[in-house]
């Protein structure tokens, strides 16, 4: 009985939300949303999901709250650095070709995925002729992001997984630390929009060389991973680049068929040719 | 406590947590299942985060049932062992298929024995196994109580015979398991489950 209650109240929650604030989380994996939202009432002050919803649709400052809370999480710098080896070696090299580049890094949240990227093209003496679009639908994360400031205990994390990676020079030849936090140079900046988009609903802003997507498409159900994959497809040149997570897979979905792999374990593919 | 021979009913599904001592545990409750059993097993195992797992690779030719490592939206199939990936946590989708998440860690780890037996016990409630093993850590044991509460059949292993009985004592702090028992009974059990499982699939065929 009370389980059921729980599914009921979830679907109409998520309706609300999308009805009130146009997030659209219906079409979100079902078992780690639930898992995220069970837990949820208690920090509102709330004794069940009804009473969240009421919360949010009448209070907004609790439904940014909620928001964050429903967005994915936090990444760490060059999270799985074989994923950037095999970018450096297998992708750059076709990259260098294009005079100029642009490159979307889909649901960046803090940015610091983003950061890895603009330093790896910064090694690779590409920086200056790229833009980064870097996208997320927490307009908190993508102040975060832009501010590009993590706290100094994680840096010693980063600079492993940067070194890992094929890091050309010191990682903190690109950061500033002072009082506990790590400042990311300025400069990047200058090669990098972010910018509120969501895969669930809106649609294809730019062409593109490479998207970047990592563990993103695990927060969906088979459906909008489809949707999303497929804008990943018209938002690419021909013969563009496509990088998911290391466990994520493109074979569960149609769009799928569209490319190619080209790194296999590092899940890194190309725009094959169109079906 | 239940005899073995009193197992309730019709089980689909067995979800499995180990920590420290893992690896050797394993190596005897899942050679234990025979080929032709329709049972999906799930198995979180505590590893370091920052290394590929070779937990399928080195299962597989110990196994009779097929073994993988999970993939996020992979459809699960009958007869087939899935391994949690290193930092990723497992979770089990409507249909049923598997999900995976990088939410924060839960206990300190992740995967999350916790995690993925909260999930599982939301998709298959009573025809679901929990089996806690060893370890050194709560993990577990909210998620044991989960499938206690969904109605599914719970074990703990003995914890005198743990190589480290952290986790099989706490999981019983939470849980009044259905199952306390030492590995080699507890690998007795499944076999006995899969063997009642293909006897009674024999008897509806003959009976066609």
């Amino acid at each position: 009985m009370a389980a059921e209650n729980t599914d009921i109240e979830l679907r109409l929650l998520l309706d609300a939300i999308y009805l009130k604030y146009h997030y659209d989380f219906r079409e979100y994996a079902a078992a780690s949303l639930k898992r995220r939202l069970t837990n949820a009432p208690g920090r509102f002050g709330c004794e069940t999901l009804s009473q969240l919803q009421h919360k949010v649709l009448y209070e907004p400052a609790a439904f940014a709250a909620l928001l964050s809370l429903l967005t994915v999480p936090v990444s760490e710098m060059f999270r799985d650095p074989s994923y950037f080896r095999s970018l450096r070696e297998k992708v750059i090299p076709i990259l260098r070709t294009y005079p100029s580049l642009k490159i979307w890094v889909a649901g960046c949240s803090t940015g610091e995925e983003v950061y890895s990227l603009a330093i790896l093209l910064r090694e690779e003496e590409l920086l200056e002729r790229t833009l980064i679009y870097a996208t997320d639908i927490n307009p908190q994360s993508l102040q975060k992001a832009a501010a590009g400031v993590y706290a100094v205990d994680r840096i010693a994390g980063f600079t492993e997984n940067h070194r890992k990676s094929g890091g050309r020079a010191s990682l903190s030849d690109y950061y500033t630390a002072a009082y506990g936090r790590a400042v990311f140079d300025k400069s990047f900046k200058r090669h990098i929009v972010f910018s509120d988009h969501s895969l669930a609903t809106d649609s294809v802003f730019a062409e593109v060389q490479l998207v970047s997507c990592r563990n993103v498409l695990i927060y969906f159900n088979g459906d909008l991973q489809n949707r999303a994959v497929g804008l990943f497809r018209d938002a690419l040149c021909r013969k563009g680049f496509l990088g998911i997570g290391m466990k994520e897979s493109l074979k569960f979905s149609p769009h799928g068929q569209s490319f190619v792999e080209l790194v296999q374990g590092d899940r890194i593919f190309q725009k094959g040719n169109e079906p | 406590m239940r005899d073995a021979a009193a197992l309730p009913r019709q089980i689909d599904a067995i979800a499995i947590g180990a920590s420290a001592g893992g690896v050797e545990a394993l190596s005897v409750l899942l050679p234990a299942l025979p080929s032709g059993s329709q049972l999906s097993l799930f198995v979180v195992l505590h590893l370091p985060r920052e290394r590929p797992s070779l937990l399928a690779e080195i299962f597989a030719p110990k196994c009779a049932l097929k073994v993988r490592e999970a993939e996020d939206k992979m459809h699960v199939e009958p007869g087939t062992v899935y391994f949690a990936p290193p930092d990723y946590h497992l979770l089990l989708d409507a249909g049923p298929q598997l999900a995976l998440s990088i939410d924060e860690l839960v206990h300190f780890s992740r995967p999350s024995i916790d995690v993925l037996f909260e999930s599982a016990a939301d998709i298959y409630a009573e025809r679901l196994m929990g089996i806690i093993l060893t370890g050194a850590n709560d993990d577990g044991a909210a998620g044991l109580a989960t499938i206690h509460r969904t109605g599914g059949v719970t074990i703990v292993q003995e914890p005198d015979s743990a190589q480290v009985p952290l986790m099989a004592l706490s999981a019983l702090r939470q849980t009044a398991a259905d199952f306390v028992l030492p590995l080699e009974k507890i690998a007795g059990l499944l076999h006995s489950l899969a063997s009642r499982e293909l006897k009674t699939k024999d008897t509806l065929r003959k009976g066609k």
